[in-house]
């Protein structure tokens, strides 16, 4: 029972940690909400291309800014739990930290709740920024956007947790994974095109992730067919699955490193 | 053997294996409360991997390791809050001032009136010229000190060191020397430090577990090993045991003294090295006294 308890204090402290150094550093903050304006300011214009060029387009202004703003999302999602991670490894503090009160359960929620704040820190322009640029609120999707963008998040905490795991697992020459492995989901994930484009083979694996169903259901709401409970709750339901395997993943590496002694002398 | 009550660590049998290298080989100990234990050893001998299964930072292979009262290997976050650790190798984060570390490793260990405890801190260890500097900007020797008030955060009932005064200047070193004896005094905590430096040993340690692949081969207190191998000081004693050496070990009473194979000598005989201390027990056993 002890293994599985959480303190919030502990959680607290570590979300402290992370937020000294973004309150320390405004390249990096800056650096958070550059990438994904830049995203949505590429997608805002490509869309407006398509919108004069393609019925599929006009008939839903904005669907492409809506998608790109949540992929970043779980981009975010996904680097916002990584990052934590990589942070502990690059200043070799894993030794102070696993020595210390800290549970691995403890640090997986903290680098989960500092996913939160990167992701807001670094989609929230971009999303306010697309009103005035192109006339189009991600907002309008209403109470549903909460939903799709929960959803996303928990998808790239999945990954994040994956990615970190495999760090602690294979050292830091596995870091890139923190921002490329996501991108093997992309093209599965239907962020652009409906998942019917997808070959007929290729179908079944892209509806056994999350993100098809949360980016089919977006386009559902802005096609004017409504918002799909069906959809959500198999997004809901993936993610959970998903989730806890991420959690077990990193949990089990985790352990494994105090096995073989890697928590010691990790670092760059 | 200590008492339980009065016994800080007690080590059983413990072996650690990485994949087919054996680290430690089959080592028992205890540590009383209160004491000053080194781990001495060459490189390689299996000071910080046993430091590390003390931390419970590394689990064993096989045995049974209990501190404060507690089975390290099944029950380590109980005992966690209770301890401590330093070494030159595991960093603090380098972006985060020295305030700041000290305050987020404050909350992860509970200290109560945390701003008070890091004032008291840095007034102690002299931090307060770079307690809002980067950690990463720091010398070697202000980075030792901030280690220290991290380590000493919590009260610490067992601090475990490894090279404390590792790239430290003598003078810097002495001092982070006395401060440890300093707080022991004060506190009545048990320490455990890992050590290539022996002048740190001969002046702070009680008792001395020397280790070489993997086991523990001799122990007892600085002046008692000193007096059994015939030596000056602990360095010597060292590199007789590194460099496989022939050991003096003191005669009975009124036998006279004979070096082996070299016939009569001084009241001391020399034994063949690697041989079982006569004070502990065959499995290299012992108990260590402040």
């Amino acid at each position: 029972m002890s293994q599985i308890s959480l303190s919030a204090r502990r959680v607290a402290a570590m979300c402290l940690r992370h937020l000294y150094i973004l309150k320390g550093s405004w390249p990096r903050v800056l650096e958070m909400a550059y990438w994904p304006a830049v995203n949505m300011v590429v997608w805002g214009f490509t869309s407006q291309f398509f919108a004069t060029n393609s019925t599929w387009v006009a008939k839903a202004a904005g669907v492409l800014i809506g998608a790109v703003i949540l992929w970043d999302v779980m981009f975010r999602g996904n680097l916002g739990v990584a990052l934590s991670f990589l942070e502990e490894m690059w200043s070799r503090n894993l030794g102070h930290l696993s020595v210390s009160p800290l549970r691995p359960a403890e640090l997986v929620t903290s680098m989960i709740c500092m996913s939160l704040i990167r992701t807001v820190i670094g989609v929230l322009p971009a999303a306010l920024l697309a009103i005035p640029l192109y006339h189009y609120s991600i907002f309008s999707l209403g109470l549903p956007l909460i939903a799709f963008w929960f959803n996303l998040m928990v998808s790239g905490w999945a990954i994040g947790l994956g990615v970190s795991a495999l760090v602690l697992r294979f050292g830091l020459g596995a870091e890139s994974l923190a921002w490329v492995l996501i991108f093997a989901i992309a093209p599965l994930a239907g962020i652009y095109y409906p998942i019917a484009t997808l070959p007929g083979w290729l179908q079944p694996v892209a509806w056994a992730l999350p993100p098809a169903h949360v980016f089919e259901g977006m386009r559902s709401l802005m096609f004017g067919h409504g918002f799909r409970p069906d959809l959500l709750a198999s997004a809901m339901a993936l993610n959970a699955v998903y989730l806890a395997l991420g959690v077990a993943v990193f949990l089990r590496v985790w352990q494994g490193a105090r096995v073989r002694g890697a928590l010691l002398n990790v670092g760059e | 053997m200590t008492s339980p009550a009065l016994t800080a660590i007690e080590v059983q049998s413990v072996s650690k294996h990485f994949g087919s290298v054996l680290a430690v080989d089959d080592i028992s100990f205890s540590v009383a409360a209160g004491s000053t234990t080194a781990l001495l050893g060459g490189n390689g001998a299996g000071k910080t991997t046993t430091l590390s299964m003390l931390l419970g930072l590394l689990v064993p292979s096989s045995g049974a390791i209990t501190v404060l009262g507690e089975d390290m290997i099944r029950h380590r976050y109980r005992v966690l809050p209770r301890l401590n650790f330093s070494s030159p190798y595991v960093d603090l984060p380098h972006r985060l001032t020295v305030r700041q570390n000290l305050t987020v490793y404050g909350h992860l260990y509970g200290v109560p009136h945390l701003k008070a405890r890091i004032a008291d801190l840095a007034d102690e260890l002299e931090l307060g010229e770079f307690l809002d500097r980067a950690a990463g900007k720091l010398s070697a020797g202000q980075k030792t000190r901030v280690a220290l008030a991290k380590a000493l955060l919590n009260q610490p009932e067992l601090l475990l060191l490894d090279e404390p005064t590792a790239s430290l200047d003598p003078d810097t070193a002495d001092w982070v020397r006395g401060y440890f004896q300093a707080y022991r005094d004060r506190v009545g905590a048990t320490i455990v430090l890992a050590s290539h430096n022996m002048t740190e040993v001969e002046r702070m340690c009680d008792h001395v577990l020397i280790m070489k692949q993997g086991r523990i081969v001799d122990q007892g207190s600085p002046p008692a090993l000193i007096e059994r191998f015939g030596r000056a000081t602990m360095e010597e004693v060292f590199l007789d045991i590194a460099r496989d050496r022939q050991r003096i070990v003191p005669l009975p009473a009124g036998e006279g003294a004979r070096r082996a194979g070299e016939g009569e000598l001084a009241p001391l005989e020399l034994a063949a090295d690697n041989s079982p201390s006569p004070r502990p027990s065959p499995s290299g056993r012992g108990s260590v006294r402040p």
